[in-house]
């Protein structure tokens, strides 16, 4: 490994990764819910939506964010108001982004989840008298686990290696925006073949190794359900 | 005038296709095979036609790989260059580091026009260009820009006003005009009170867009990009003395590949030219 190669890129995207991964998760989970169960008009429309972050180009996606995060944006502006700080430029400007490019590749896995899940199952629960946070736990989640095991692997390796949008809302900033695809980008413009090699290759072995453990953890614990 | 040729020839080919299609009709009347036959046979001589007449059509073809910063004073040179010599130019933006990448793994372009002699310099040495066609063809000047109107400041004024937030520099790694921008920042002694505030772009195309959206307050940026027609902008900008940072010489090769390319060699003599080097002074950039 080259001396002064530094790592701080590998751990930042590792963290917006996780950051965004969790709070997706999060905010997918009702609106996933809500989309395999709707018999609303609207649900196309919001449906369309939701893949719509999968059709623009990253860079092109990058650019809109930094006029919408941007200190006269729709949400830049009311976030500068209230923080004295921009959005832009900043690793919470990056999470929103991230939440945005990502959203796709973790709704619809679970959408699929919810939408196969075993309705007498869930039918039997409320006749028990289980509150729906109670079903939701103890009918929903351990049949739609596959749903969420793949929404978050996709989730966060879709982030890992996002490359436009944070090229164009990032500024390059070390230990804030200088994620490790932007080092890797650099590493190679500047002909430092050996750093661009090392940090890609890191990030193959060390996404390998976190999936790995994943799938096989799921493995076991399948064959313990079973 | 092959572009005339091309003209001329429009409506003797359209007139062959309508001949061609009327045959088609009467034949499909009476469908039999030998009809079927002759239809194929015409079709057979306009093709070759078509390919006899093709070489006429095409002049010269000029794969140009360019900075991004020379881009839009490309976009003027080419017609120029296109009506005098009948060639036409084919143009790759991108940024110089990228552009030395992709040569040197063997992308199909003619000429370089680099931001910086750096890469050039490698190109040379890694033997892939023409030996002493490697030519200064501008030199770039950095200027501070903030998007709208700018009151008469200079120097360090500028960066002590209230509510600058940030300040767009191109990745001083990468870009020339980053560099640039790192050493005027440190000749002035501002560099490190001023470095919490410094964003990078990839190169001064991001920066200007950093900075016309508003991101970021002020920006360093090539005086071509300002005075570029299409720039909606504010044409308000601090020129920044040369004195402040090494001069930003912008070289091109001729790419070994196209030795016996005569319109890129055209193309190349065409950059010398009085006629050329006025249309680049007029963009933003100094001759040397």
């Amino acid at each position: 490994m080259p001396p002064e190669l530094d790592l701080a890129p590998l751990w930042l995207s590792l963290q917006l990764a996780s950051v965004t991964t969790a709070l997706l998760l999060l905010f997918a989970t009702p609106l996933a819910w809500w989309l395999a169960n709707t018999r609303a008009r609207s649900r196309a429309v919001i449906e369309a939506m939701v893949a719509l972050p999968l059709v623009l180009p990253p860079t092109v996606l990058g650019f809109y964010l930094l006029l919408v995060l941007g200190p006269h944006g729709a949400l830049g502006a009311p976030w500068l108001q209230l923080t004295d700080t921009t959005l832009t430029f900043t690793f919470t400007g990056l999470v929103i982004a991230s939440l945005l490019y990502s959203l796709p590749f973790v709704v619809q896995p679970l959408q699929n989840a919810f939408e196969s899940l075993d309705r007498k199952s869930l039918e039997v629960a409320w006749c028990l008298r289980a509150s729906p946070l109670d079903s939701f736990f103890s009918v929903v989640l351990p049949q739609a686990r596959r749903g969420y095991l793949t929404a978050a692997v996709l989730g966060f390796t879709h982030t890992l290696g996002e490359f436009g949008v944070v090229l164009m809302v990032g500024g390059n900033i070390p230990g804030e925006t200088r994620v490790i695809s932007i080092a890797i980008y650099d590493h190679v413009e500047t002909l430092d073949y050996a750093s661009a090699h090392w940090l890609a290759g890191l990030l193959l072995v060390f996404t390998f190794v976190v999936l790995l453990v994943v799938y096989t953890l799921n493995r076991q614990a399948r064959v313990r359900v079973i | 005038m092959d572009l005339a040729i091309a003209a001329g020839l429009t409506p003797i080919f359209s007139t062959l296709c309508t001949l061609a299609t009327r045959a088609n009709g009467k034949s499909g009347s009476n469908d039999n095979p030998s009809s079927i036959r002759d239809n194929q046979g015409m079709r057979f001589t306009l093709l070759s036609l078509l390919l006899l007449i093709s070489p006429l059509l095409h002049a010269g073809e000029v794969k140009v790989a360019v900075a991004a910063n020379f881009l839009n004073t490309l976009q003027v040179l080419a017609p120029v260059f296109e009506q005098q010599s009948g060639h036409r130019l084919l143009i790759s933006a991108g940024s110089t580091g990228k552009l030395y990448t992709q040569l040197h793994h063997g992308a199909p372009h003619d000429v370089f026009l680099a931001a910086d002699d750096k890469h050039p310099a490698l190109l040379e040495k890694e033997g892939l260009v023409m030996p002493g066609r490697r030519i200064t063809y501008a030199v770039g000047r950095l200027v501070v820009w903030s998007g709208r109107s700018m009151p008469s400041q200079e120097g360090t004024q500028i960066f002590q006003q209230p509510g600058i937030r940030h300040i767009a520099i191109a990745n001083p790694a990468t870009a020339p005009y980053g560099r640039a921008a790192y050493q005027v920042l440190n000749a002035m002694g501002l560099w490190h009170t001023l470095k919490p505030r410094i964003v990078q772009g990839e190169d001064v195309g991001q920066v200007f867009q950093f900075v016309a959206s508003a991101n970021a307050q002020l920006g360093f940026v090539a005086l071509a990009q300002i005075l570029n027609p299409k720039n909606m902008f504010s044409r308000d900008y601090w020129l920044v003395p040369e004195e402040f940072y090494d001069p930003i010489v912008q070289d091109m090769v001729l790419l070994k590949k196209a030795e016996n390319n005569s319109a890129a060699h055209a193309f190349v003599a065409f950059m010398q030219t009085a006629q050329a080097r006025s249309i680049i002074q007029q963009a933003g950039y100094r001759i040397k």
